[in-house]
């Protein structure tokens, strides 16, 4: 079995060519690019101001985790019988994708609008108020102040839905689209066990990469007095000094609670 | 953490390995030892007891049969929607049923794959060749249940196409939808081009004849589409099964399988009476009753029976 999956995974026939594993592959993350955007438009501005307002916070939270519950495979027939005649006459691949594309949506937003909402609710009081008194504006506040200090849960709600998506993004097969999963239910159907585990495989692997990479923004991303990576950070501002100067104005020093920022916040 | 990650990955992966490795080694069918528990046949020695599969066709199927025999007054007792293939053949074989509806292209397949038939006589000699020597099947009837190309009937006469055939030359400029398995399959995309010379411009993976290849087909997603042949959608959507004169689908005619211990003048009589008189249009017809017009399947039936001088 391993090794069949292997010689399946090998075979020069599947890396090249239409419906080989690149072309899928980048099909694949074409889908899950296209819903994870579209998810993110929506739920990062709902996220940060139902964190940043505290309004519609019993109605938002709720309503993301009840959607969490929605079966992926159930909604996608649901749309495909809703949309189908609405893409009456066109035998592009819209009518057999654009379902698909709402299913990950949906399927994306929950976890990505808990992460811009709790990453803002949860920024310390302290600097909120401190920004305020600094006579910063409600905007600036949430732009200066808690957009940067929420950059963590809001890359880590980003993250768990990618992964989501990219694991979930296989049930487009099911519907005629294309993408990873047609390794997994054309082996299904003739029985090709190999092409089966070795698509999973792959999907697998993909999301681990997608993750990684994830991770590698999300350290460059998030402002260096969250992560602990201070040190480069100031070394490098150094260097740099008109961005030395403005960071120095940020809140985020005036924050004092991380016992390491003071220690190596002076740069000598 | 991220260790947890890649351990918890390679979990998954392992669990999903395992799973392929066990849907790959067969085994034994739990169902199988269900129904033959449930049986014994129960009555005097002489009731036929009807079983059927567990989908409409089937089962309205087992009615008919049931109903004509009771006519020339036969005692039967009915057990219907046993299940899959897997699961009625060992109970023909213990004798807990002792008649079934059946197919023959799909039932020679069950006990010898790869036989070459592919017409209706063809598939039936080769059927009867390959049943053991309990079971046997009495004449098979024009009625098909099989696999076809199915167009619009709107496109397929704007194109002036009857059979498939006909789709020489036609064939590039339309896409084609069918089960994910058609890619590879004879009786598929391979069987288009070898066997009638077709490549189309698109293959859409769907599924066998359900509902996804039927609305694709409905809103022009698709030009053509793999559909049952007794599929009532056919006729209530405006639909056209192209024929297929190369015989790329082997033939599924209709027919009753019976233990032969039970097979008798009487019992033989009544049911070829019946294959005599169906054809697909009827089954079609009969079927759409009970699926669509949601009437019990063993009304209709008798109707039937009744309607064609058999009760």
């Amino acid at each position: 079995m391993i090794a069949s999956t292997w010689q399946w995974l090998t075979d020069p026939v599947n890396w090249s060519g239409p419906g080989s594993i690149p072309d899928q592959i980048v099909t694949h993350l074409w889908y899950c690019a296209i819903a994870l955007f579209t998810a993110s438009l929506i739920a990062i501005p709902a996220g940060l101001a139902i964190g940043h307002t505290g309004r519609g916070r019993f109605f938002g939270v709720n309503l993301a985790a009840a959607a969490r519950a929605i079966p992926s495979l159930g909604l996608l027939f649901l749309m495909v019988l809703w949309l189908f005649p609405k893409f009456s006459g066109s035998s592009g691949s819209a009518a057999f994708v654009v379902p698909s594309l709402i299913v990950l949506a949906v399927l994306a937003i929950p976890p990505i609008l808990a992460g811009a909402y709790a990453g803002v609710e949860g920024v310390d009081p302290a600097a909120r108020d401190a920004a305020k008194g600094m006579g910063m504006t409600g905007l600036q506040v949430l732009r200066r102040v808690e957009i940067p200090n929420a950059m963590p849960l809001i890359f880590s709600g980003f993250r768990s839905a990618t992964l989501q998506v990219i694991a979930t993004a296989t049930l487009a097969a099911v519907v005629g689209a294309d993408g990873l999963g047609r390794f997994l239910i054309d082996g299904q159907k003739i029985r090709d066990y190999p092409q089966m585990a070795g698509g999973s495989l792959v999907v697998a692997l993909l999301a681990l990469a997608v993750d990684l990479l994830l991770g590698v923004i999300q350290r460059y991303a998030v402002s260096p007095g969250l992560t602990g990576r201070r040190t480069s950070a100031s070394r490098r501002g150094r260097v740099d000094t008109p961005a030395s100067t403005d960071r120095s104005n940020t809140p985020l020093d005036v924050e004092i609670s991380d016992p390491r920022r003071t220690v190596d916040s002076q740069p000598s | 953490m991220k260790l947890k990650r890649i351990s918890v990955t390679v979990a998954v992966v392992a669990a999903l390995l395992g799973t392929a490795a066990c849907g790959g080694s067969g085994g034994g069918d739990p169902l199988a030892t269900g129904s033959s528990s449930s049986g014994g046949g129960g009555g005097d020695s002489s009731a036929i007891t009807v079983g059927s599969a567990d989908f409409p066709e089937s089962a309205l199927l087992a009615e008919i049969y049931a109903g004509a025999l009771e006519a020339k007054g036969v005692k039967v007792d009915k057990k219907l929607n046993i299940g899959a293939r897997e699961a009625y053949i060992p109970a023909l074989q213990d004798g807990s049923i002792d008649l079934i509806p059946e197919y023959t292209g799909v039932l020679r397949d069950y006990f010898k794959k790869d036989m070459p038939g592919k017409d209706s006589e063809a598939v039936y000699t080769e059927l009867k060749q390959v049943l053991p020597n309990t079971l046997t099947v009495l004449d098979k009837s024009a009625a098909e249940d099989k696999d076809a190309l199915v167009m619009k009937k709107s496109k397929a006469d704007e194109l002036g196409v009857k059979s498939i055939a006909d789709l020489k030359g036609k064939s590039q400029d339309l896409v084609v939808g069918g089960p994910p398995e058609w890619k590879t399959r004879i009786t598929g995309l391979v069987g288009f081009k070898q066997i009638y010379g077709l490549e189309f411009k698109q293959f859409r993976p769907l599924d066998a004849g359900g509902p996804l290849t039927l609305q694709a087909l409905k809103n022009g997603q698709i030009d053509a589409g793999d559909i049952f042949t007794t599929d009532p959608n056919i006729e209530t959507a405006d639909l056209v099964a192209l024929e297929d004169p190369k015989n790329m689908f082997a033939a599924q005619n209709v027919v009753p399988l019976i233990t032969k211990s039970k097979s008798n003048d009487t019992v033989a009589g009544a049911l070829n009476a019946v294959s005599a008189k169906l054809d697909t249009e009827t089954l079609t017809t009969l079927l759409k009753q009970v699926v669509v017009d949601k009437k019990d399947a063993d009304v209709v039936a008798k109707d039937w029976l009744s309607q064609a001088g058999l009760s």
